[in-house]
């Protein structure tokens, strides 16, 4: 064994990892990445339709069903989301973490920095986390949690629209999402730009949890899969810094 | 003994019979059961009539131009003869001081107790002086008459949002009457540019039948009239449903009658009853013509442009687009960072793993 003791790294996968991610949670990270994937590609074809079909209207129903995967999508999205929060108050303290940033902390905030002296590639290694380093948190609060309820309201205010007075979505959220934004098309143009705010959190949230995978001192993709959030060296975490 | 409307009616030469089918087509209008068609009669033989003082601000008077035109030719007669039209500059026969002096009799005589028509809005820019009435900015009448009315019906989308004249830059500082006067009174927005004749007739008859308004949306506005789309009772809408669009207006798929979705009709985000009750006795709507609706009875629209576009403008980013526009601009650009910072990750990297060698 004289070998790996020579190689740092290798003596890393002798550290113990550490189950993060309980299933329920890993379970609802897949499903809401699938159901935001569909809700964009349909969003998209609601607001600029696909090339007109022709015939009678009676042969197609093509707008009806892209509309109906939308709606779909988005139910199965807010039940996610509100299974979520649930998830909050009875999964680990790792399932708070999104939610609850600690803004008024000290070392939260010299985290942050340290963070993005790493991504400004200034600090020559990121600080190990269990759970979401620092700026991590903040991302996941500020453009995931709050763009998900931005998109929840406005999208079934929209859809209370269709489904009616006296639907559940049109008594929650229509009667004061519309009059809040100024009219209906308001909503709209808001919801859509939405959308994209969603695509540039899912595109930043990509790229960054593939490069940590790599260059970080723990692992991020797998972990999402399995669970368990291994190590790649054997100093101390610096959780809550 | 003041006259009830009955009476007016009859004195117009209105039949009974006439009168009775009236009501019952107003009770149908209303969305009421058809037993409200007695109640409606009974109410008309037996209460006096309530003025009504129908001011007029910035305005076209496409209002008064639709109410006129009223479908039902007994409604138009029914609803005028029940209107006190002492003023109503457009169609009163006084003229002058003698004009004005009308406002301040009805004032005095029905003090609290008629009703306040508003058709178009007051300009509070440069003191008021972009609609003078009388040698007074229109907002000091609005104002006095306000005091001393029952309630207030806002006609049209320049009473009820502002409309044109409130578009921007909107350099008159127009704004509607719940924003141009202090009151306490109730307002009830009828918006659309015009509104539909009918609806307007059947809110003044509603109000003076029932000496209440109709129950209200949480913008202020009649629920029998304006709780759903024109969307939602398109009758191009299985077009929509089934993907058919137009594409242009001189397509095969408008010649066909397609979803004018594609080309900016705004039948999705507008609260108006044009898809039921149709305009010119039920002739027809713009939509039926082949144009798209371009959401006349919606706040703003004006400023909610194109209308031959589904994606709105947006202005407040600096530059003119849409939301795709900004979207995939600001998608282009987070994603070229995103590959300019994994390259030069990667750079590091390789340096790091050199260096550990």
């Amino acid at each position: 064994m004289s070998l790996s003791s020579n190689i740092e790294s290798h003596s890393a996968h002798s550290e113990p990892a550490v189950y993060v991610y309980e299933a329920p949670l890993r379970l609802w990270h897949w499903i809401n990445a699938l159901a935001i994937v569909v809700l964009g590609v349909t969003g998209y074809f609601v607001g600029s339709p696909l090339p007109a079909m022709s015939g009678e209207a009676s042969d197609h129903f093509l707008m009806g069903y892209i509309r109906f995967a939308h709606f779909a999508a988005a139910y199965i999205l807010l039940i996610g989301f509100i299974g979520r929060v649930y998830w909050a108050f009875v999964g680990n303290h790792h399932a708070r973490e999104i939610f609850l940033p600690p803004l008024l902390s000290k070392d939260f905030w010299s985290g942050v920095i340290h963070e993005i002296k790493w991504y400004a590639f200034i600090a020559k290694e990121p600080r190990k986390y269990t759970g979401h380093n620092p700026l991590a948190v903040l991302f996941m609060h500020f453009m995931f949690v709050w763009g998900m309820l931005f998109m929840i309201v406005t999208g079934f205010a929209l859809y209370g629209e269709g489904a009616g007075a006296g639907s559940w979505a049109h008594s929650l959220f229509t009667t004061w999402v519309i009059p809040l934004f100024g009219q209906s098309m308001d909503v709209h143009t808001w919801h859509h730009l939405g959308m994209w705010f969603i695509i540039l959190f899912a595109m930043m949230h990509i790229y960054v949890a593939i490069r940590e995978d790599i260059m970080s001192r723990q692992s991020l993709v797998s972990a999402m899969i399995s669970g368990w959030r291994t190590f790649k060296d054997k100093r101390d975490v610096d959780d809550g810094h | 003994m003041t006259e009830t409307f009955y009476e007016v009616m009859r004195r117009q030469g209105i039949s009974r019979r006439s009168f009775l089918k009236y009501c019952s087509l107003t009770a149908a209008a209303l969305g009421l059961s058809p037993s409200y068609a007695g109640e409606i009669a009974k109410a008309m033989e037996t209460k006096p009539r309530i003025p009504i003082l129908w001011l007029h601000g910035l305005e076209c008077t496409c209002c008064s131009e639709s109410f006129i035109r009223s479908a039902h030719p007994l409604a138009k007669d029914v609803v005028l003869s029940m209107v006190s039209l002492d003023y109503d500059d457009t169609i009163m026969a006084a003229a002058g001081h003698q004009a004005e002096a009308i406002i301040e009799e009805t004032i005095e005589k029905y003090d609290g107790n008629f009703i306040l028509a508003v058709e178009g809005n007051a300009g509070l820019n440069q003191e008021g002086m972009n609609c003078i009435i009388g040698g007074k900015p229109f907002q000091n009448q609005l104002q006095h008459a306000a005091d001393h009315c029952k309630a207030i019906i806002s006609w049209g989308s320049c009473a009820s949002y502002g409309c044109v004249q409130a578009a921007a830059p909107n350099p008159t500082q127009a704004v509607p009457t719940h924003k141009s006067i202090k009151t306490s009174k109730p307002i009830i927005k009828v918006p659309g540019c015009p509104p539909i004749a009918e609806v307007m007739t059947a809110v003044i008859t509603y109000i003076l039948t029932f000496e209440k308004f109709p129950e209200l949306d949480r913008q202020g506005r009649p629920k029998m009239f304006y709780s759903q789309r024109i969307h939602d009772k398109c009758y191009r809408r299985p077009h929509f449903d089934a993907g058919q669009f137009v594409e242009k207006f001189d397509d095969e798929g408008a010649r066909k009658g397609y979803c004018l979705y594609k080309v900016g009709c705004k039948g999705p985000t507008t609260y108006n009853a044009c898809s039921t009750i149709r305009w010119n006795e039920g002739t027809s709507f713009p939509i039926q013509a082949g144009h798209g609706c371009i959401g006349c009875s919606e706040d703003g629209f004006w400023d909610k442009g194109s209308w031959y576009a589904r994606l709105t403008d947006i202005h407040q980013f600096g530059v003119e687009g849409n939301a795709d526009d900004i979207g995939g601009t600001a998608a282009a650009v987070v994603g070229t960072a995103i590959a300019a910072h994994a390259a030069v990750s990667a750079v590091k990297r390789a340096q790091k793993k050199k260096e550990n060698v």
